[in-house]
């Protein structure tokens, strides 16, 4: 089993002391198709759970990313920039969007872990 | 009927295939109340030759610019379009084609729109250009929302300078969203201190290059002083053809330049339709509004064009969208690219030189003439200040067969340090003749 | 296939023949025209005379001529083949139309002449409104708006400007779910939040949704009438009285006019604002994208709202209103744009109403609805037809058809151009999945349209005979083939530059 916890957004978060790392699931870079633009927010913004943070877009479609916990935004992953690819390439890893200090653990804690994660994407079928 | 190629034993099959005994079934779902069983009270259809006949009669009750002598500019500049533009134009290939969404079949479209922007961009100082927009007060009013988007900052200050039609368009854009816009006071006499409205709120100042008097100014501290602030500064153009002879926007610093093209390509319509240009720095190209087409590949591997980046369009972000806009200008803009194709580099910048020079022929004639020629710059637009009422005086002129330029209280009604002003402007299409007579009639009248 | 097919030296294949850019044709101190010398003078620039080259190709007038039309020779177009594209109205533009708009008297008028020297332009003005209120059956049209969104964010506004002069702030719009884009972006530009309103099993708007989300705090409804499923919105008189009962405006997007021209008037649905699109209905052309016009019709709870400026009756003639100040009974929000309207569009406009006149524009909805009718008819046993009929004047379809070959609508479309049709409109209304929504209009023969409905019969039984790959090929008949629009969109190359920049910009 990974570290990872995941949203019903599609998101996932990774935990490192108090900074949680976010990016979206596989299953929804499947969904968009062909990355080809992330927008993301400005270091030091502070971003409620659920409110918008991001946006990515694919050719045909841009959607909104969501902050799945609240707090403060202390890193974004320029890479994107140049290689908005590795959303698709490597979206647990490479393709992470943004890092953000958390302010209520207990958000991650009420995520879903891996297998939960995994019975609700197939249950949208 | 001419156009409508269906005879009435074609629309008996058709209604056998469909299977009902008239076309008044197929607006069943229509109320019986509102479904109308006779034609509107207006006349009946017509011949080819009836309808040329009443417009032509229509089209002759006006005086055609180019039957006088005629000055008119303020964001409107008479100029020649090569016969090669309109013939090109009309090629039914462009001229009934629809938004090139199929690109396979629309390359056309698509490398003149790429070609456009190029040109726009070149000549603009600006990385990047949209395929075209409404026109350039529509522009300008959308460069304000892309002001704000880029800088998330709602307010705006609009320059004396700026033509008064494109500060009302903008102030309308702008009117139901929450943003402040500080309107200057009509800058008459060139002194205008816009660096000092800058705040912390401001998302654009946006200025007018030549102004709506016709000057000239270096737009660099402008620039630098928006710039220190966190502000973009927008620079609007009514005269294209002046790139031709000025340093660009580009070169000055502005981050948006919000333009009316239709100088080059297209004729004067009345006031439409007309060509928005909009170009702006690369790391903005997001933020902006309107249609792009790009350059790619196929799947042989050949370059080819398409439309991109429209997930910033209306209909995919629906609400979220950059903008509201959805059709462009594209036959204009066709028209501007052969124009400006045409020219090159040597006739584009001859053309502007031609428009100057004549421009400075006038202003010293009317000088000679006695007239207070109030501009140190200009363009090919100047303003002179008359002495007596403006407006009552260009409609005696017309009366006399003489269009003499526009009074500035057609654009600022109920200004009395405007009234006795007149907008003047000669491009190539005046004749020495004609400035003769202008002369001559304003030494007169004034 | 193309057995016999070969390489050629040039790229060109017969009259499929390949063309640079301008930029690439360069060829420094040509020129495609000649102007005299400017006359020896002191510039009065100021100090800012262009120092540096712009960069703009020199090319003389038989290259621009002949690059121009190469470059034509790869769209398709309404004058060349069916065009089939839904809520587009891509008919016949009349050539007619052409000539009047290039008249002098029409062409070569500046918008700010003195009044007296441009009283046909204006009368012509007032008699395309005329004819569009007559019509509409509404008492009032607002002539600037440059193109229909540009018409919704006219009409949206006039109904703002309306509640505010009441006092009545109101936050939300109601637009249904098969709405087009423009219509919540326009709200949304309206400081309007936006709520979809679902439609029911039949394809239009559910009523008893409406109702349910319609209070005091709704501005407006913006329907879509005929709506974008292709079907007339039969419980239209309801959903108005609805709207008007809850204090909103009714507003209508009226892309679809030409199911309905001549047979059902606007004004007598109810309706509170429509633009027309005079780009659709009317038939002036296209132009690969614009310029359109938009006017905008208005009922007499917002005849005063309109935007500046307008034509009046005066008292020596025809005379225009360009200011707040000179408005009588009125209170215009501002200018839409810098000048009166879309006159060259007017002009063409106005020769296709009276070439038509009442009786022939009551021929053209008739024949539109026939021809859309004939296509459901001819199509629903071979695509899957998405609501029953009758339609209007376009037909919509879903992918149902498609379900189990490994097409997809988009590899259906691209099959379609090789058979020499423009494809249909895709993917919209987003209501139905895969949709393909076609709209034939009256100016397509029956042998025209037959040959249509064969050809897709022909394309849908290969479809279901397994030739997927061949579908996901399509396009090869086509100067390009499928292009690549992820690249395209990833590293945007939105203009061109020399060589030498695009070798440095690569690094």
């Amino acid at each position: 089993m990974s570290d990872l916890r995941y949203s019903k957004e599609h998101e996932w978060v990774r935990l490192e002391g108090d900074v949680a790392t976010v990016g979206i699931s596989d299953f929804a870079q499947a969904q968009l198709g062909d990355v080809v633009f992330v927008e993301l927010p400005e270091p030091g913004r502070q971003v409620e759970q659920n409110g918008d943070a991001c946006v990515v877009e694919s050719v045909k479609a841009a959607s909104e990313v969501y902050a799945p916990v609240s707090g403060e935004i202390v890193e974004v992953n320029s890479a994107l920039e140049e290689d908005p690819e590795l959303v698709n390439q490597a979206p647990t890893g490479a393709g992470w969007f943004m890092k953000i200090r958390i302010s209520d653990p207990s958000q991650v804690e009420a995520m879903m872990d891996e297998a939960a994660y995994e019975a609700f994407t197939a249950s949208q079928g | 009927m001419r156009y409508l190629p269906l005879t009435d034993a074609d629309r008996q099959h058709m209604l056998g295939a469909i299977g009902v005994p008239s076309v008044d079934d197929l607006f069943r779902d229509v109320p019986d109340s509102v479904h109308l069983k006779e034609p509107v009270d207006l006349p009946f259809h017509q011949g080819e030759l009836e309808v040329e006949r009443t417009l032509t009669g229509l089209a002759a009750e006006n005086i055609a610019a180019g039957s006088v002598p005629f000055f008119l500019g303020a964001g409107a500049y008479r100029h020649h379009v090569p016969a090669a533009v309109d013939h090109l134009i009309q090629r039914g290939e462009f001229l009934t084609s629809y938004t090139p969404y199929q690109p396979e079949v629309s390359q056309g479209t698509l490398q003149y729109l790429f070609e456009f922007q190029t040109q726009v961009a070149l000549i603009t100082g600006m990385d990047v250009a949209n395929a075209s927009m409404y026109d350039g007060a529509t522009s300008c009013a959308e460069a304000a929302l892309m002001a704000r988007r880029v800088t998330r900052r709602s307010d705006v200050v609009l320059s004396g300078g700026l033509h008064p039609h494109y500060t009302e368009t903008t102030e309308t854009l702008l009117k139901f969203i929450d943003s402040t816009i500080e309107v200057m006071p009509p800058d008459v006499a060139g002194e205008e201190d816009i660096g000092s409205r800058i705040g912390d709120g401001t998302a654009c100042v946006i200025v007018q290059y030549p102004d709506m008097f016709g000057r000239v100014r270096d737009l660099q501290p402008i620039a630098d002083a928006c710039h220190d602030s966190g502000a973009l500064l927008v620079v609007v153009m009514n005269e294209v053809v002046a790139l031709g002879a000025l340093k660009a926007p580009g070169d000055m610093g502005a981050d948006i330049v919000a333009a009316e093209g239709r100088s080059l390509g297209n004729p004067l319509n009345f006031g439409g339709p007309y060509l928005g240009l909009f170009a702006t720095r690369e790391k903005y190209v997001r933020q902006m509004p309107g249609r792009l087409a790009g350059e790619t590949v196929d799947v042989d591997g050949k370059r080819g064009w398409v439309l991109t980046l429209s997930t910033r369009e209306q209909h995919i972000r629906r609400e979220k969208a950059t903008s509201n806009i959805c059709t462009n200008s594209g036959l204009c803009a066709l028209a501007f690219t052969i124009h400006l194709s045409l020219l090159g580099e040597e006739g584009f910048r001859r053309l502007a030189a031609l428009n100057h020079a004549k421009t400075v022929q006038l202003a010293d004639r009317l000088a000679d003439a006695g007239l207070d020629v109030l501009n140190d710059t200009f363009f090919n637009e100047l303003t002179v200040r008359l002495g007596c009422p403006a407006g009552p005086l260009v409609d005696r002129l017309a009366a006399d067969g003489i269009l003499a330029g526009v009074p500035v209280s057609r654009l600022l009604p109920g200004n009395e340090a405007v009234a006795d002003l007149l907008l003047v402007s000669a491009t190539e299409t005046v004749t020495d003749d004609d400035m003769t007579r202008l002369c001559a009639a304003l030494k007169e009248a004034a | 296939m193309e057995s016999d097919a070969f390489e050629t030296h040039t790229g060109n294949r017969g009259l499929r023949l390949e063309e640079p850019l301008i930029f690439e044709q360069d060829a420094a101190g040509r020129s495609g025209v000649d102007l005299p010398d400017p006359p020896p003078v002191q510039n009065r620039l100021g100090g800012l005379e262009r120092d540096t080259s712009i960069g703009l190709p020199g090319l003389s007038e038989p290259q621009v001529v002949r690059h121009y039309t190469r470059l034509s020779q790869k769209n398709y177009a309404i004058d060349a083949g069916f065009y089939p594209l839904g809520s587009c109205t891509m008919k016949h533009n009349p050539r007619l139309n052409e000539k009047m708009a290039r008249l002098p008297g029409f062409a070569d008028l500046h918008p700010l002449q003195p009044e007296a020297t441009v009283q046909g332009a204006l009368k012509l003005i007032d008699t395309l409104a005329h004819w569009i209120k007559t019509l509409t059956g509404m008492p009032a049209v607002a002539m600037s708006p440059a193109a229909g969104a540009h018409g919704e964010l006219c009409g949206l506004m006039s109904a703002r400007a309306a509640l505010e002069a009441r006092g009545d702030a109101r936050k939300r719009v109601l637009v249904p779910d098969s709405a087009h884009g423009t219509n919540p972006a326009t709200a949304a530009l309206c400081g309007y939040s936006v709520e979809a309103i679902p439609l029911n099993d039949r394809g239009r708007v559910d009523l008893g949704a409406l109702k349910a989300a319609l209070d005091g705090d709704v501005a407006a409804f913006m329907l879509t009438n005929p709506n974008t499923c292709g079907l007339f919105e039969d419980e239209i008189l309801e959903q108005s009285q609805a709207v008007h009962d809850a204090g909103a405006f009714f507003y209508c997007d009226g892309a679809n006019f030409n199911a309905i021209v001549g047979r059902v008037r606007p004004g007598d649905l109810g309706i509170d604002c429509m633009h027309l699109n005079l780009h659709k209905t009317f038939s002036t052309p296209h132009g690969g994208g614009g310029p359109g016009s938009g006017p905008v019709v208005l009922s007499d709870a917002l005849a005063a709202f309109a935007p500046l400026p307008w034509v009046v009756h005066g008292a020596g003639g025809f005379e225009l209103v360009e200011h707040a100040g000179d408005a009588v009974k009125a209170a215009p929000y501002g200018r839409m744009k810098a000048f009166h309207g879309q006159m060259g569009m007017f002009v063409r406009a106005l020769a296709y109403m009276m070439s038509h006149g009442a009786d022939g524009l009551r021929q053209v909805s008739s024949d539109a609805v026939l021809n859309a009718n004939y296509l459901l008819a001819e199509l629903s046993g071979v695509l899957s037809l998405a609501y029953d009929g009758p339609c209007m004047h376009e037909v919509l379809f879903d992918d149902g058809f498609l379900k189990g070959t490994d097409v997809t609508t988009l590899d259906f479309a691209k099959a379609m151009i090789d058979e020499g049709f423009h494809p249909m409109t895709m993917y919209f209304p987003l209501v139905v999945h895969g949709a393909l929504l076609m709209e034939p209009t009256e100016t397509e023969s029956r042998e025209s349209l037959d040959q249509f409905v064969d050809a897709m019969r022909h394309l849908a039984a290969r479809a279901k005979a397994g030739e997927a790959a061949a579908f996901q090929n399509a396009p090869v008949y086509t100067p390009r083939r499928r292009l690549d629009e992820t690249a395209a969109a990833r590293r945007p190359v939105l203009r061109w530059r020399p060589e030498a920049i695009r070798g440095e910009a690569a690094e």
